[in-house]
């Protein structure tokens, strides 16, 4: 163990890079919490077991076998690596070489199978960027994956390819000089050892290569740290509380208002007691929640940090029916949407500004918005996109991480219908029929027994 | 060979006269909107009845009683008149003390066993596809003694409200491989399935504008299928299906697209008439063709 200037340098940097990605976890969180309250407690063994399946065990990726097999290389090859992040972090901040060598044989598997996982991710890399750029794919493609959303996703693989190499420099180096010294490095290295050959002989000139590598890979992985809010690669940590905190119950149900349950009782039974309204905390009547979604604040909470997860893959879309048949509806982009605006109307403390790269791209041009209405209903989402969803779940069913954009489309079909009377004239109809028929269609309720009629069985 | 058989006149028990003498039924039998009203699902409506009364199991409908569960307005967005049509039909289930549902329509189904339970309504609501699917393992039904299935394809269209909303998908395929037809699978299917486009109140409005309708999609798929020239052809149990490629028109007055879902028939059957095939495919819900193959049909 010797301190050094390195030392140092290396705490500030950590405690730089640490620091800036809790201040953007803080505003993340605030911009979460600024959505409807939710009861999610309880049920806590299940919701475990869950996160397990899909978040750790990758379950829904599996529906599709190629990019399943793709990821599962870069998700188990990112978790092994981390673990020699931590043997980074005492090396830096402690002074020591290899600090993990003393787990002895345990060692050389690690690093063995990091180096084979490392070039495994290169290769993945390589595979899903020829996915993503050359068009083979075709729900990597569509408008609301403008600028940012493409440059971000190529970002990562180009990160990703930069560590590696950072990677093997560094143990390919160290490797090297260690043969020159004659000395043995501990821990298995059946990568670099094929590298060395592309390395000088000089020691010196080693010694530099094996810092230089090790300096690229921990910062580079502070950066990522620090880029991965601005990103749809968020989803590597929040994929994990969005998968615990995803719904429970079938599919098919959905939520009942319980403001409304209250009103509808005190309807039918004029003796029913409706509860106290809400009060703000100095005792003033709090002003009262609109039924369904506007803006990003009437969704919730559960809902934004959806939006937080979303890794933008389009697998909702690709299986939508509305999409599939030419319809502007796309569940990407209602989700993609909610975290646009929950960062423009609250807190944006991402480094890598989006909007720089210009989102106003997806906003929809018709409609002229004044600053009342620059909401996500509208401002973003408009009506006809959410008319068009049949409600069929398909989206729910294909997110690998448990999103439900169904759950937003409802939301603010209800603010269209309760708050503004905007639902399209032939639903009005079918409304008015129920209310006066007890049937969607308009026939009459006299004549809701006539399929019994003249009705015969044949007995042997 | 169906032996001789004889027409029995059905008069479908009605609760409140069952109420009346004190009686109540094993289960109530929930018809719908769809299922009173629609000329196509009557018929179904009126094969179910005749399963029921050829099963002899103690049954009642609510009759001018019923009214919309509510479903295309929750969709739509309306809750309060959801609200207001699911406690109203709430307070008549209560008050004929029913325990037990049977529908045939999967929106009626997920809203009164998903939705009511948290307004006062508690019911065990079962689908009529695992009703079918019980009777048949019960050996109450074999589907044997009327018309015979032998040779003709059938591809099974999931219906989501049954499916992904309730994860029903194999009492239905239970229920069809009694009838000893070549059961054919569709590439999107059970998780994967496509929808018909008439869920989410969408049966009551024009589409949006795009390319195609949902119902013309998901037609050519199940085609496709019954002719034999989709990519894999898969029966039941997975297994790839040698099913000949046949030319559109020669399978003639032999294929079915099934269906579980009064909307689903509606699509369906609009989505084969658009493409002209009429002659030789048609679409038929679950208990049409049990009680057809029962040879229940007078
Ligand atoms: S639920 Fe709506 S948005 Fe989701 S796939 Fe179905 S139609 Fe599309
Ligand atoms: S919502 Fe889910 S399926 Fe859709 S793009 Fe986001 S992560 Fe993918």
């Amino acid at each position: 163990m010797h301190f050094s200037i390195q030392n140092i340098l290396f705490l500030l940097v950590a405690v730089a890079g640490f620091g800036l990605f809790a201040w953007q976890a803080r505003k993340i969180r605030a911009n979460i919490l600024v959505g409807r309250d939710r009861d999610m407690s309880g049920h806590v063994n299940e919701r475990l077991w869950k996160t397990l399946l899909v978040a750790f065990g990758q379950q829904k990726m599996f529906k599709r076998l190629t990019p399943a097999f793709l990821h599962l290389i870069v998700y188990v090859g990112f978790i092994v690596i981390n673990i020699e992040v931590i043997e980074i972090m005492v090396d830096g901040l402690f002074g020591t070489h290899r600090f993990l060598q003393f787990l002895g044989p345990l060692y050389s598997a690690l690093t063995g199978t990091n180096e084979v996982l490392g070039a495994l991710v290169v290769l993945a890399v390589v595979v899903f960027w020829w996915r993503r750029n050359v068009g083979v794919v075709r729900r990597f493609t569509g408008p609301e994956l403008r600028a940012w959303p493409k440059l971000d996703a190529n970002v990562i693989l180009y990160v990703e390819v930069v560590l590696m190499v950072a990677l093997f420099t560094m143990n390919a180096a160290d490797l090297k000089l260690h043969q020159l010294e004659g000395k043995d490095l501990p821990g298995a290295f059946p990568v670099s050892s094929l590298l060395t050959g592309l390395f000088p002989d000089n020691l010196t000139a080693l010694a530099v290569l094996e810092r230089v590598g090790w300096w690229a890979h921990i910062v580079g992985i502070l950066l990522f740290l620090n880029y991965l809010p601005s990103s749809k690669h968020f989803h590597i940590i929040m994929a994990f509380p969005n998968v615990f905190y995803s719904r429970l119950v079938p599919q098919g149900q959905f939520s009942n208002v319980e403001s409304i349950t209250h009103e509808v009782k005190a309807m039918m039974d004029p003796s029913y007691q409706v509860p106290a309204p809400a009060t703000n905390p100095d005792g003033s009547a709090a002003a009262p929640t609109p039924f369904g979604a506007k803006d990003v604040d009437d969704l919730a909470w559960t809902n934004l940090l959806s939006a937080y997860s979303c890794t933008e893959c389009g697998r909702c879309t690709s299986v939508c029916p509305a999409n599939l048949t030419g319809k502007l509806l796309s569940p990407r982009k209602i989700i993609m949407d909610t975290r646009d605006r929950v960062e423009e109307k609250y807190n944006s403390p991402l480094i890598f500004h989006p909007s720089l790269y210009g989102p106003e791209a997806k906003h929809n041009p018709q409609e002229q918005l004044d600053k009342e209405n620059h909401t996500l209903l509208r401002g973003y989402v408009t009506p006809e996109e959410l008319w068009a969803c049949t409600t069929c779940n398909a989206c729910v069913e294909a997110c690998p991480v448990n999103i439900n954009p169904l759950e937003s489309i409802v939301e603010m079909r209800r603010f269209l219908v309760l708050e503004e009377s905007a639902a399209p004239n032939s639903l009005n109809v079918m409304f008015s029929n129920i209310e006066n028929n007890g049937a969607p269609w308009a026939f009459s309720p006299s004549d809701r027994f006539n399929w019994a009629d003249d009705l015969f069985v044949a007995e042997k | 060979m169906a032996e001789q058989t004889a027409k029995r006149p059905v008069s479908v028990p009605l609760m409140a006269d069952l109420a009346a003498r004190g009686e109540s039924p094993e289960i109530l039998f929930w018809v719908g909107c769809a299922g009173a009203f629609d000329d196509r699902y009557k018929r179904v409506t009126r094969a179910f009845v005749r399963i029921l009364e050829h099963v002899g199991v103690s049954y009642a409908v609510l009759g001018m009683e019923e009214s919309c569960t509510g479903d295309p307005a929750k969709r739509a967005g309306n809750e309060f008149l959801f609200q207001m049509q699911a406690m109203t039909n709430i307070a008549t289930l209560n008050g004929y003390g029913i325990k037990k549902v049977v529908t045939a329509c999967p929106h009626c189904f997920n809203t009164i066993k998903n939705e009511y339970p948290a307004l006062g309504g508690e019911f065990e609501v079962i689908h009529h596809s695992t009703f079918l699917q019980q009777l048949i393992n019960e050996g109450k039904v074999t589907a044997k003694g009327g018309e015979s299935f032998k040779g003709r394809r059938i591809t099974f269209h999931d219906s989501c409200y049954l499916g992904r909303a309730n994860n029903i998908y194999e009492a239905p395929r239970e229920v069809l491989e009694v009838l000893d037809a070549d059961l054919l699978e569709m590439k999107r299917c059970k998780t994967n399935g496509l929808c018909c486009g008439a869920g989410g109140a969408q049966m009551w409005k024009e589409p949006e504008p795009g390319k195609k309708d949902v119902n013309i999609e998901r037609t050519e798929e199940a085609l496709a299928t019954l002719d034999g020239d989709a990519d894999v052809l898969l029966n039941l149990q997975g297994v790839e299906s040698t099913a000949p490629v046949l030319p559109a028109g020669s399978n003639r007055g032999g294929s079915v697209i099934a269906v579980a879902c009064p909307f689903c028939m509606t699509m369906m059957a609009d989505g084969v008439k658009n493409k002209e095939r009429e002659q030789d495919v048609q679409v038929f819900d679950l208990a049409e063709l049990i009680a057809s193959a029962e040879g229940l049909n007078a």
